[in-house]
């Protein structure tokens, strides 16, 4: 009897939680809009009373002085290079790492593994991806440094610091290994069948057949991975903090610490200095550098993928 | 593919084909590297557990569960991270599923493809890759300031004490700064993306043939939605769900930013153990108000802590396997809840 009434009230009321769940979706649009405001509010132009990093310090400053003191007065210098080069150097140290056990282990996992064994494999990479960050942060200083590379490095009369950017490399490493193996694993799982057999066919082994077939046609998916993991790098915070210590200089020798620029925001950010001191501001111009950078690599991570796809019916 | 075997079809003489020796020989290495490679990420996960194992046995004892922060290792205890930690997840769980779910739901069943849901799903891939750490900037600059105006709010409004219900605890209400609430706000930012890209993962894997013929019986656009599409992507979006909440257990960065205390002999709200929590729940009001420290928070002050006989690593050592022991028991429920829908589900 009322079943256009019901329906009409149905499609009234279906507006409405159309309206709601748009809604939902548009708050990522405004947690970006949101991170954009805060980042150059502060760094950029302060409306208000308030001096942004950017009114205090010049930008040629923060882009080509070498030294990193973030203190009010004569004695600040702004610049970002200590800061970056710390965090290329994690980065960098991570991707040697990485690199070859994330391809090695998709490679593995598609080529070689039998389905038992890919099984037991997929979980267990899942499982390292699923370590917190301290937890590797811990790991890098307590025994990558004292029980790896002192002895190892010892015999070489290298002098290894407690802090260095190299056990918080090779940790960042192995934290992004999963990410390099299941992306891999994707695209390289995407290539047709028909390839391979067609290379078996004229007598290639399975080495020929994978690196010469298999990894150059899926090579823009690895390489995007690839991206993808050094920006994870670029932005890896706690596991830095901990191990690479918070020294910020020129870092030219990844035996000793070096800070990071996700590791001054750490710092600085649990400091005791006021919240508009110039320490406290410069956080929001490392943090917009950071952004930016993260934001670079995985534009060209996406760009490589759409660009350099080989599509195969 | 493992069904290819690097091996001569016929049998040839020694010395006969030295090319196709050395290029079995290249493929045999090839593949012991391969193996070396992949199994060595798991080696590194197994000294990795087995050293902090090690040095955690000093200190894993029941007391530690139980015990505040002390400045003695022997009696250090995380309590005070339990519990921060699990009020912040719940509240971070709280936000984040709602509009998560809601928002995949929009980009899967309902939105058009105009300008607007094109930005949406470009600017959602790009949060997804946006380091933790930013969205602690956000959390430090937008949300803290929001509290405090609260805060001011609440003074003023001290006098209605709504009701009369919660009498004394509603007058002492202070918002503190780095309180849980904060943090899980900035929490649910960081694992939104993911929250989002794992519903619509489950929504996606729903057969378009349910969504017709439920539309073909007459059901409108949401009946279909909610009582068809919804409960059969129901225990993907619950493993998704899940396992992006359990980020949320482990990641200080965001909180490190808003304030947390890093060092703290107190519990949200003063909850101590369950049985407080059911015998006075009004107190779970000033919850999310408080200030609060969080497992992993705690595990890196005690990492950094300088001791000269290096007993905060044990503790530390000891922090790490209650987190991971917490992290398992969630990712065990989340491969309890795939397993037992892949037996009943079939399409």
């Amino acid at each position: 009897m009322s079943d256009w009434f019901s329906a009409k009230k149905n499609r009234r009321h279906e507006t409405v939680i159309r309206t709601g769940l748009f809604v939902c979706a548009a708050l990522s649009v405004l947690t970006t809009g949101a991170i954009v405001y805060v980042l150059l509010s502060n760094a950029v132009y302060a409306p208000g009373d308030k001096t942004a990093f950017f009114e205090r310090v010049t930008v040629t400053e923060f882009l080509t002085s070498t030294q990193w003191k973030p203190v009010e007065g004569d004695r600040g210098r702004f610049g970002i290079w200590p800061l970056l080069s710390g965090t290329m150097m994690v980065a960098l140290i991570s991707s040697l790492v990485s690199i070859p056990a994330g391809l090695g282990a998709a490679i593995y996992m598609t080529e070689y593994a039998g389905p038992r064994e890919r099984q037991f494999l997929k979980p267990m990479l899942e499982l390292l991806a699923g370590i917190p960050s301290v937890v590797f942060g811990f790991f890098a200083l307590k025994f990558v440094t004292p029980w790896l590379l002192k002895p190892v490095l010892g015999l070489l009369n290298l002098d290894v610091s407690i802090f260095n950017s190299l056990s918080a490399g090779i940790v960042v490493g192995v934290m992004v290994t999963p990410l390099i193996a299941s992306l891999s694993e994707d695209v390289i799982r995407s290539v047709p069948r028909s390839l391979r057999e067609a290379a078996h066919a004229l007598g290639s082994t399975k080495f020929d057949v994978s690196m010469k077939v298999v990894v150059p046609a899926a090579l823009s998916g690895i390489l995007a991975s690839f991206l993808l993991a050094f920006s994870r790098a670029v932005g890896e915070t706690m596991a830095v903090a901990i191990a690479a210590g918070g020294n910020p200089v020129m870092a030219m020798n990844p035996l000793k610490g070096s800070q990071t620029m996700t590791g001054f925001m750490v710092h600085a950010s649990t400091g005791d200095s006021a919240a508009d001191s110039i320490s406290r501001m410069s956080m929001y111009a490392v943090g917009i550098t950071l952004f930016l950078l993260t934001l670079l690599i995985n534009l060209i991570s996406g760009w490589i993928l759409r660009r350099y796809r080989e599509e195969y019916q | 593919m493992s069904e290819f075997v690097d091996q001569p079809a016929v049998s040839f003489r020694q010395g006969t084909d030295t090319l196709l020796r050395r290029r079995l020989l290249n493929a045999k290495v090839f593949r012991t590297v391969c193996m070396l490679l992949t199994y060595s990420s798991l080696a590194v996960l197994g000294v990795l557990m087995g050293s902090v194992l090690w040095s955690s046995l000093s200190r894993l004892a029941p007391d530690f569960l139980t015990n505040h922060y002390s400045m003695n290792p022997v009696r250090c205890g995380i309590l005070a991270g339990l519990w921060g930690s699990f009020w912040l997840v719940l509240l971070t769980a709280a936000m984040s599923i709602p509009i998560g779910v809601g928002s995949a739901v929009y980009l899967e069943e309902m939105a058009a493809d105009n300008f607007l849901v094109r930005l949406i799903r470009i600017n959602l891939s790009n949060l997804a890759g946006v380091p933790s750490i930013v969205y602690g900037i956000l959390g430090l600059s937008a949300f803290r300031p929001l509290m405090i105006s609260l805060q001011t709010f609440f003074d003023g409004t001290r006098a209605i004490n709504v009701l009369g219900l919660f009498r004394v605890r509603i007058l002492h209400l202070e918002i503190f700064d780095g309180s849980v609430l904060i943090g899980a706000m900035t929490m649910s930012l960081v694992i939104l993306p993911i929250v989002i890209i794992a519903s619509q993962e489950a929504l996606r894997a729903v057969p378009s043939s349910i969504r017709v013929a439920s539309l073909a019986l007459g059901a409108t656009r949401w009946q279909t939605i909610w009582r068809q599409v919804i409960p059969a992507a129901l225990p993907g979006i619950a493993t998704g769900v899940i396992l992006a909440v359990s980020r949320a257990i482990g990641e200080a960065a965001p909180i490190m930013m808003i304030g947390v205390l890093t060092v703290a002999s107190m519990c949200p709200g003063g909850i101590e153990t369950p049985l407080q929590l059911l015998q006075d729940p009004i107190s779970v009001i000033a919850v999310p108000f408080d200030q609060f420290t969080a497992m992993p928070v705690e595990i890196y002050d005690w990492s950094k802590q300088p001791d000269p006989q290096d007993r905060f690593t044990d503790v530390a050592a000891a922090g790490i396997v209650v987190l991971l022991g917490v992290l398992l028991i969630i990712n065990a429920a989340a491969m309890i809840v795939r397993a037992r829908a892949g037996r009943r589900i079939q399409w």
